[in-house]
């Protein structure tokens, strides 16, 4: 080994990956989300082991059993049971599937149509670019809640329309990020070159201009895949979202809320769940923002 | 020294730690939302009585406080001619108008207002209606659209009806809340100057309390009416009512003084609100029943094995305890045992999972069978939380192979397509409206009414024949013999599985005198005082 | 200038034409019609449910509705409500400044908090403060509000006593609506002790409402300072030898309200909008709940103008905050 080789300078660089969980990985906060992301996730796929006992058994022998730490909790029901005597452990795994369900398929529902419209409306600013823009300005005029609850009431309350609504609600933010990225890139020369490439519409669409937006595009769906979990426990509270004895968060809060007085866990846990799963998506979109992006670090 | 007013509330801000402080002459009730409108004939729900017919208004005939018996109220009296068909009613003589900054009464009283009042209800051209038009649900609703023939005045206090068919219940419609006698004269003054549209704004009655003033979602004021006919009656210089739809909202309220009486508590915040020393919790049997009604066009609900099966699998005195806390009665029949006519000797089928299985297997039934259960989406005076019901139901029948599928839509939608029958089985119920049998055995159970309330849609001939038989004689032991037979017929035929009638339970402040609980659940003031 | 105005109005038509459309298609795709509500488990009589329909124009053709709707609106009629009969603008106008009272007051008590939390989290960056407000910040941002305000009524209300369970006013205080705005009423009155009482009665709603906005100011205000202090005008005015508050303050901070004012724009069309859970807990007698209960109910003129109002407002905030921005970038003035 006497002759050196130059040394690649490539090699050298990170790659965009590694590049990308170095900066994440710098945020205390976004590793802590991740991590809790993690544990829920795990319980959502593995629920029916995780879970002590069947979410809609009820021992109607134990109704409103205290958590295990206050008089009169039980080893059995580690938080205790709830009005039906339901183990609320089994049911808070059991309600991260149907909140991460919730918030996934509500992100991807809209996504890929906010996305298609959004690349429409860049390239054809003239012709359809106006039209799609107003009729997302006339949804972003309605307040998102009221008009969440009118879609609903129109399909009838449910999980699936749940997330039909939340998605149809969300729609006009990626149409309008993915639109402004688009006019953003339009002018560059890569796309320039690309079109004197030869390049047809949908592969400058989707191969060339799409993934140059993307970074935007992801921090927004983590931030809407939170929003989608308050929105649907809002919708629960209502009375209009899943249906029980489904043990989505907010529905299992919004039946208990009766109890508030007489069996405070049945309340707060459903609420603290939402709110940790929340926090703990917010911090990670946070972390994948300053990573992503550093230009959007000082933006909201 | 004058003070401004801002200066007066800071001096005064250190004094007040909690501004409930005792007003002698005040009550302020918690109710459940807004009325609709002071116009009693144009609505049906208990929320627009309360706020209307029973503090401004008056009937002809009025149900005895806490009772379901009909009393003279602006008729002092009335006869029955012997073929039923013909009621003469003598009006209450010195019954003063609520004189107030919109209506001064020049005269008393008299059978011109009455008519006025049922003409309006009736006639479709009638000048008043054409005016400001008008629908009349509950009117219609009760038939006396149809079986009301004429009415005349033969003096001015002297009012005849006569009626197309005998309706034994005829004085019992004419007491319900949505016939309040209007001011004919105010109705004049508001035709002439083209405001007609304000007798539903601007209310002017005969009642106890006369209208002050309303601000939607937030309060209704009303003032003791000096000049009431029974003036012992009227104990309450302010009577103000705070609107608040959320129960846990009012019961605390309740506990915190902000109001002094109030309805509908869930069950499960009745342990604290007895429990409190300020407070008292009156309860009455309920007048009501929450039941599962079977559809019985639908396979496999068409067979009555099927039905008995599914009756005999559902653990009642569980669903009692979750779901009513205890606050409710074991239903046995289609109608409270409180209901003149209730048979006593009719019993139960037992909770009995094992024999409904075999039951199931004899009709044919598999394993495993889907159907859907329909439950509400509202707290209704006889179902606290009928999703928790449908919950328990569904575990019950799982029981025994019969796998349910709660459904619920929002509640227009639940009773439009309950109507349509698009259910297999469906959790519904009803709170009386006029102290008589028939308004629960023809009104839900009745062949008449398949296309409406009878949500089973089982029309049985035998049933019927006795239902409609016993509308038609006025002898109350005969019609009560007719009753009992119905009821043994519905027992035997199980269109339905009645769960619960649903103690009514009506907290307030230990310093509220003389408040009785309705049967029908309205909430009336008169005659009551707060210390 | 102008012609950037007059391009951003003409765009405001089209908006405002489809809003229309879209709320009167809404409302009548959720099946059921109003009378069948009202009844609910009775019969409805069918000659009497046609009447109904008749009376309230519900019979006719769905194109005919929608053009006597339009019509209607041209001549400046909001119709009324089907329930209650009275006019739906009399409505909007006894409800909408219970709504705003509660929003402003929201508002005050986020823009306030929320600035001195930015600033200081900017000041001290890096800082076991600044992290420590930032998280507190985004738990704020995470909150279900409705969990949230349960959990205040039940500890400062139910169980501390300190503030009343809700509603605007004891009601022992015959306040007459004036303007609509407990506070200024109480203080029109002549009752003692009732503004206090009315100012009680608005905390609790008031933080609840603020929670998001507070955390969203907060974490904008941070952000924006950052960026400004940055700035080489604030480093030659530090090398002036102003003082450090001087520079923060004067120059500084003026500067990073701009973006932070843009999102406190937007905040108020979602406050207005989005009170609706935060009224419904607190009993609070304002347009949302007014609202989630017209579509409850099939009260087409309400939703329908209801929708449409708020709708006109979040327009119209939404255009102001263009404008302004407009007036502050040439850029976005010049663009097509």
């Amino acid at each position: 080994m006497t002759t050196s080789t130059p040394l690649d300078q490539s090699l050298l660089y990170p790659s965009p990956l590694k590049e990308f969980w170095q900066a994440f990985a710098h945020n205390t906060g976004a590793l802590g989300g991740l991590a809790f992301m993690i544990l829920l996730v795990f319980c959502a796929l593995f629920a029916p082991w995780v879970a002590p006992h069947d979410p809609s058994e009820q021992y109607r022998d134990f109704l409103l059993t205290p958590p295990v730490w206050l008089d009169g909790g039980q080893w059995q029901f580690l938080l205790g049971t709830d009005e039906l005597g339901r183990d609320l452990l089994s049911r808070l795994i059991h309600g991260a599937r149907l909140s991460l369900l919730i918030g996934l398929a509500s992100v991807v529902l809209s996504l890929i149509p906010g996305i298609l419209l959004g690349l429409v409306a860049g390239f054809f600013p003239r012709l359809l670019g106006p039209g799609i823009m107003r009729l997302m300005d006339i949804m972003l005029a309605l307040p998102s809640l009221l008009l969440a609850v009118a879609i609903v009431a129109i399909l009838g309350p449910g999980l699936i329309n749940t997330i039909f609504a939340i998605a149809i609600v969300s729609l006009p933010s990626y149409v309008r990020l993915t639109r402004a990225a688009v006019m953003g890139e339009l002018n560059r020369d890569y796309v320039t070159a690309a079109q004197l490439a030869g390049a047809n519409l949908p592969r400058l669409m989707f191969v060339t201009v799409l993934p140059n937006c993307m970074a935007p595009l992801i921090v927004q769906a983590t931030l809407s895949f939170s929003s989608a979990i308050l929105d649907a426990a809002a919708l629960g509270f209502l009375g209009l979202g899943v249906q029980p004895p489904t043990p989505e968060w907010g529905t299992m809060l919004a039946s208990a809320r009766d109890y508030i007085e007489r069996a405070w866990w049945v309340v707060s846990l459903p609420g603290l769940a939402i709110l940790l799963s929340v926090l703990a998506i917010n911090l990670m979109g946070d972390g994948l923002r300053d990573a992503l992006d550093p230009k959007l670090k000082n933006a909201q | 020294m004058r003070m401004s007013p801002l200066c007066k509330a800071l001096l005064t801000a250190g004094l007040l730690t909690s501004a409930s402080f005792a007003h002698a002459n005040n009550l302020v009730y918690c109710s459940e939302g807004s009325p609709g409108g002071f116009d009693p004939g144009q609505y049906t729900t208990g929320t627009d009585f309360d706020a209307a017919s029973e503090t401004i208004f008056n009937r002809l005939a009025e149900f005895e406080r806490g009772g379901t018996k009909a009393q003279p109220s602006l008729a002092s009296s009335w006869d029955i001619s012997e073929d039923g068909l013909t009621y003469t009613f003598h009006l209450r003589e010195g019954v003063k108008f609520h004189s107030t900054d919109y209506f001064k009464p020049t005269r008393d009283f008299n059978a011109d207002d009455v008519l006025f009042t049922y003409q309006r209800m009736l006639d479709r051209n009638h000048p008043f209606r054409q005016a400001y038009p008008s629908e009349f649900p509950y009117f219609t609703d009760m038939g006396l659209d149809k079986n009301i023939a004429k009415i005349e005045k033969t003096d001015d206090m002297t009012v005849v009806f006569t009626l197309n068919a005998v309706d034994a219940a005829f004085v019992q419609n004419l007491a319900m809340s949505f016939a309040a006698i209007h001011s004919a004269e105010y109705a004049d003054q508001l035709l002439k100057a083209g405001k007609a549209a304000e007798i539903n704004q601007k209310p002017i009655g005969t009642g106890p309390f006369v209208f002050s003033r309303y601000q939607k979602d937030a309060v209704i004021r009303f003032k003791g009416n000096t000049q009431y006919w029974a003036p012992e009656q009227v104990k309450i210089d302010n009577l103000i009512f705070s609107i608040n739809t959320d129960a846990s909202v009012r019961a605390q309220k309740l506990r915190a003084g902000e109001c002094h009486v109030t309805l509908n508590p869930r069950p499960a915040d009745l342990q604290s609100l007895q429990a409190d020393k300020n407070l008292n919790v009156p309860t009455e049997p309920g007048y009501n029943v929450g039941y599962i009604a079977y559809n019985v066009t639908r396979a496999p609900f068409d067979k009555r094995e099927v039905r008995q099966a599914l009756d005999m699998a559902v653990n009642k005195a569980a669903i009692i305890d979750a779901v009513y806390q205890g606050a409710g009665q074991l239903a046995v029949n289609g109608m409270p045992p409180t209901q003149w006519s209730y048979d006593e000797s009719i019993k139960d089928a037992a909770y009995d999972p094992e024999k409904a299985k075999e039951l199931l297997k004899a009709a044919g039934v598999k394993e495993g069978t889907e159907i859907t259960l329909w439950a509400m989406p509202v707290q209704r005076p006889y179902n606290p939380n009928a999703r928790l019901m449908a919950e328990m139901l569904q575990n019950d029948w799982a029981k025994v192979g019969i796998k349910a599928r709660i459904v619920s839509y929002e509640w227009g939608e639940y009773i439009k397509r309950a109507h349509a029958g698009e259910h297999d089985a469906m959790l519904i119920g009803w709170t009386g409206d006029n102290g008589d049998p028939d308004n629960w055995l023809g009104t839900l159970y009745g062949c008449a009414s398949v296309d409406g309330n009878n949500f089973s849609k089982w029309c049985d001939s035998e049933y019927d024949k006795l239902v409609v038989a016993a509308k038609r004689v006025t002898d109350q032991e005969q019609r009560s013999e007719l009753y009992r037979q119905a009821q043994v017929v519905l027992k035997r035929e199980v269109p339905i599985t009645p769960i619960a009638h649903s103690t009514v339970y009506q907290p307030m402040r230990s310093s509220v005198k003389g408040f009785q609980i309705s049967p029908f659940g309205r909430n009336s003031f008169i005659g009551v005082s707060n210390d | 200038m102008l012609s950037f105005i007059a391009r951003r109005l003409g765009l405001l038509i089209p908006t405002f034409f489809g809003v229309t459309l879209l709320t009167f298609a809404l409302i009548r795709l959720i099946p059921g019609d109003p009378v069948e509500v009202m009844m609910g488990e009775r019969r409805v009589d069918p000659e009497m449910h046609a009447q109904a329909m008749e009376r309230l124009g519900l019979n006719k053709p769905l194109y005919q509705q929608y053009f006597d709707y339009i019509g209607q609106l041209a001549s400046g009629n909001l119709g009324e409500s089907l329930r209650s009969r009275e006019s739906v603008w009399n409505e909007f106008l006894t409800l909408f400044p219970a709504t705003v009272e509660l929003a402003l007051a929201a508002l005050l008590f986020a823009g306030t908090l929320g600035l001195i939390a930015g600033v200081v989290a900017a000041l001290k960056r890096g800082t076991p403060l600044d992290h420590g407000v930032m998280s507190i910040a985004l738990t704020g941002y995470s909150m279900p509000i409705f969990w949230w305000g349960l959990l205040l009524i039940m500890f400062f209300s139910v169980g501390l006593g300190w503030t009343p369970v809700s509603g605007r006013i004891d009601l022992l205080y015959d306040i007459p609506p004036v303007t609509g705005f407990m506070l200024i009423d109480t203080l029109l009155s002549d009752e003692p002790g009732a503004f206090v009482d009315a100012l009680r009665h608005l905390i609790l709603p008031a933080i609840v409402l603020g929670t998001i906005p507070l955390a969203v100011i907060a974490r904008m205000t941070r952000s924006a300072m950052l960026e400004v202090l940055r700035e080489d005008y604030i480093r030659t005015a530090r090398a002036k030898g102003l003082s450090p508050t001087r520079v923060v303050f004067v120059h500084g901070l003026r500067n990073a309200l701009i973006p932070v004012l843009t999102v406190f724009g937007l905040q108020v069309g979602t406050l207005l909008a989005g009170a609706v859970l935060t009224e419904t807990i607190f009993s609070w007698p304002g347009i949302g709940k007014w609202l989630i209960e017209a579509i409850g109910a099939r009260d087409y003129p309400v939703v329908q103008n209801g929708i449409l109002l708020i709708a006109c407002l979040v327009i119209l905030v939404n255009f102001t905050v263009d404008i302004l921005y407009g007036l502050a970038n040439p850029r976005i003035r010049h663009q097509k």
